[in-house]
């Protein structure tokens, strides 16, 4: 069988320790972001796993592409660390504000200019936006075909992917001609370790960068113009709880919690 | 856009029965037809499933498109989305709305990048103002926050619901509805993808969404073995468990037992959280419990300012406690 090359999709996220520290600022209705650390979306890191895997039983290559902002560069540094043989960082102020659709139509020109490839691996959702749409909207705009819940993938001859795609309770045996998008749960593989040392050395890695200049796309469809959807309001719930507070030695709060639970009958 | 008409609702049936979420989008659906004064649509796509179309007019359909084929027994990503949009392109609905399964998450977005239209996932309500604009109401990522999100410029305004956020139309007898049935000209040699077995496990605990009492836990239980204090307290109450997405990840509890925007909706008379901040995200699955506590060592966790009965305590202390004056008093219960 010939080398098989692939493209994986990565996602720099907020790490989910510090999630607590997000604060909506309450005059611009924004997020600040700013000073959280990012990680590796998770399913990505199975994606970029199951890439290497591939790469190791047949050969070809193994490219990590994200769209991000700048300081991005040292999440796909990590990817060349944990094998990926090269990084594009897709980077520019008109591509920021994108939902899903604008994000996949970027990622989807990057991949044309970056040229042949057999398959696509993202991960099936991010830890952040949570929708899921990505990889099958960028499978849409290449006239490729996709496989969400992938679970197993194998390559039985050329040109052909059968892989495991899980449902709620079971899971679909699909056939696929290559190329494809497919995108990964956690069930598909335990991602390797990297030494610190690999991570440090990466640090040196050269990732590309292309502005909106360096590929064919239409201005109007790109960034928070390019986003039919937008966010129209944000506001605090209002909450109709009791709002008890319950302060004292574990016995007596519990006693206390019963009591309370049994007058409302709920115990 | 003024030519664009009708509310749609994807149908999604598995092994000719109609998923429960299906049925749920065509209330929603109905509610906002009537406020647009406009008809509501059901796309409904298997093989020898016509039996369907009488319940989707009996919830409110006063269309049914239905594309009967060999080729559609099973969720075919290609074949669905081909038809879908062919549709949605010759008959251009102001909405398009499906629910949040395995299915719906895969096809939509498929059908989005068709239509180059906006998608919303996972909202937590739907309604629609005096501009006929849909508002789609999801948890922003981070904070207490919740986002209101529209589509003013493109068509389908699409979005997508999980099962169980909203709540099942009655049926009404005697209702009228249009049966189209939708050619397939699909040939299974054209298709890039084949399925080639379907393989269907059974559930290994009862739902939780339909659990009296729910117990969930959240990141802060730290590990696995401590993982065992919730379970514990859990049986002593009869209880259903359930976690945040952390502690699913971490593998102590398994994918069905996620809570939140992005798993369950469940509607228990009592919900005790522990060891869970209280993120918007797990909150809108939890928010309809009829009594809702927290417990939580950060007296500062936002989940205690939308809780009944906030306990600011270590878990790994109180939760013991609670475990033996709970079981105290069932088997003092039990003997009198």
């Amino acid at each position: 069988m010939p080398p098989v090359n692939s493209i994986v999709c990565v996602k720099p996220v907020p790490d989910p320790r510090y999630w607590s520290e997000l604060a909506l600022d309450p005059a611009t209705k924004t997020l600040r972001r700013e000073g959280i650390p990012v990680v590796l979306n998770p399913l990505d890191r199975h994606a970029l796993e199951e890439a290497l895997r591939i790469k190791e039983t047949f050969g070809g290559t193994v490219t990590a592409i994200s769209m991000a902002p700048l300081t991005a560069t040292d999440s796909l540094r990590e990817a060349i660390a944990i094998g990926a043989d090269d990084a594009v960082l897709l980077s520019d102020k008109s591509f920021a504000g994108a939902d899903t659709l604008a994000t996949a139509y970027v990622l989807a020109a990057a991949i044309k200019k970056l040229g042949r490839f057999d398959l696509i691996l993202c991960g099936n959702q991010s830890l952040d936006g949570g929708t899921g749409q990505v990889g099958p909207e960028i499978a849409e705009f290449l006239g490729v075909p996709h496989v969400a819940y992938v679970r197993k993938i194998d390559l039985p001859e050329q040109g052909i992917a059968r892989v495991e795609r899980g449902l709620e309770y079971g899971y679909m045996v699909v056939e696929a001609r290559m190329p494809l998008v497919l995108s990964v749960v956690k069930e598909i593989n335990v991602p390797r370790h990297v030494s610190l040392m690999r991570i440090s050395e990466a640090m040196q890695a050269e990732v590309r960068v292309w502005a909106s200049r360096d590929l064919d796309v239409d201005s109007s469809r790109i960034g928070l113009s390019g986003s039919p959807t937008q966010v129209a309001d944000l506001f605090i719930p209002e909450t109709k709880r009791r709002g008890e507070m319950m302060r004292g030695a574990p016995d007596v709060v519990s006693k206390l919690l019963i009591e309370r639970l049994r007058e409302l009958g709920v115990l | 856009m003024t030519t664009c008409r009708g509310v749609w609702v994807f149908a999604e049936q598995r092994d000719r029965k109609l998923m429960s979420v299906s049925v749920e989008m065509l209330g929603c659906g109905r509610k906002i037809a009537d406020k647009l004064n406009t008809d509501l649509t059901a796309v409904l796509l298997g093989h020898n499933v016509k039996d369907l179309a009488d319940e989707l007019v009996a919830y409110g359909a006063n269309k049914v498109y239905l594309a009967d084929s060999e080729l559609l027994t099973f969720y075919h990503s290609e074949a669905y989305a081909t038809i879908i949009g062919e549709l949605a392109k010759k008959h251009r609905p102001k909405i398009f709305l499906l629910g949040s399964t395995s299915t719906g998450r895969d096809l939509a977005p498929r059908v989005a990048a068709k239509l180059c239209t906006g998608l919303t996932a996972d909202c937590v309500s739907l309604d629609v103002d005096e501009k006929g604009q849909l508002l789609q109401v999801v948890p922003a990522f981070g904070g207490n926050v919740m986002a209101t999100v529209i589509c003013p410029e493109h068509r389908p305004q699409m979005a997508t619901v999980r099962p169980g956020v909203m709540r099942t139309p009655t049926i009404v007898e005697g209702r009228h509805g249009e049966v189209v049935k939708i050619p397939v000209d699909l040939k299974r040699e054209d298709l890039n993808i084949k399925i080639l077995d379907v393989i269907t496990e059974a559930p290994r605990v009862a739902p939780i969404e339909t659990a009296d009492v729910v117990i969930a836990g959240g990141w802060g239980v730290g590990s696995i073995d401590n993982w065992r204090l919730i379970e514990e307290l859990a049986r002593s109450m009869g209880a259903a468990v359930g976690a945040t997405r952390p502690p699913v990840d971490e593998k102590w509890a398994s994918e069905d037992q996620l809570i939140g925007q992005s798993g369950k909706t469940v509607r228990p008379r009592l919900y005790i959280g522990i060891a869970i901040s209280g993120a918007m995200q797990h909150l809108v699955g939890v928010q309809d419990s009829k009594v809702l506590v927290a417990i939580n060592r950060d007296p500062n966790a936002p989940i205690f300012k939308t809780a009944d009965f906030g306990i600011v305590a270590d878990f790994r202390e109180f939760v013991p406690t609670l475990v033996e004056q709970i079981t105290k008093l069932r088997s003092t219960k039990d003997t009198s």
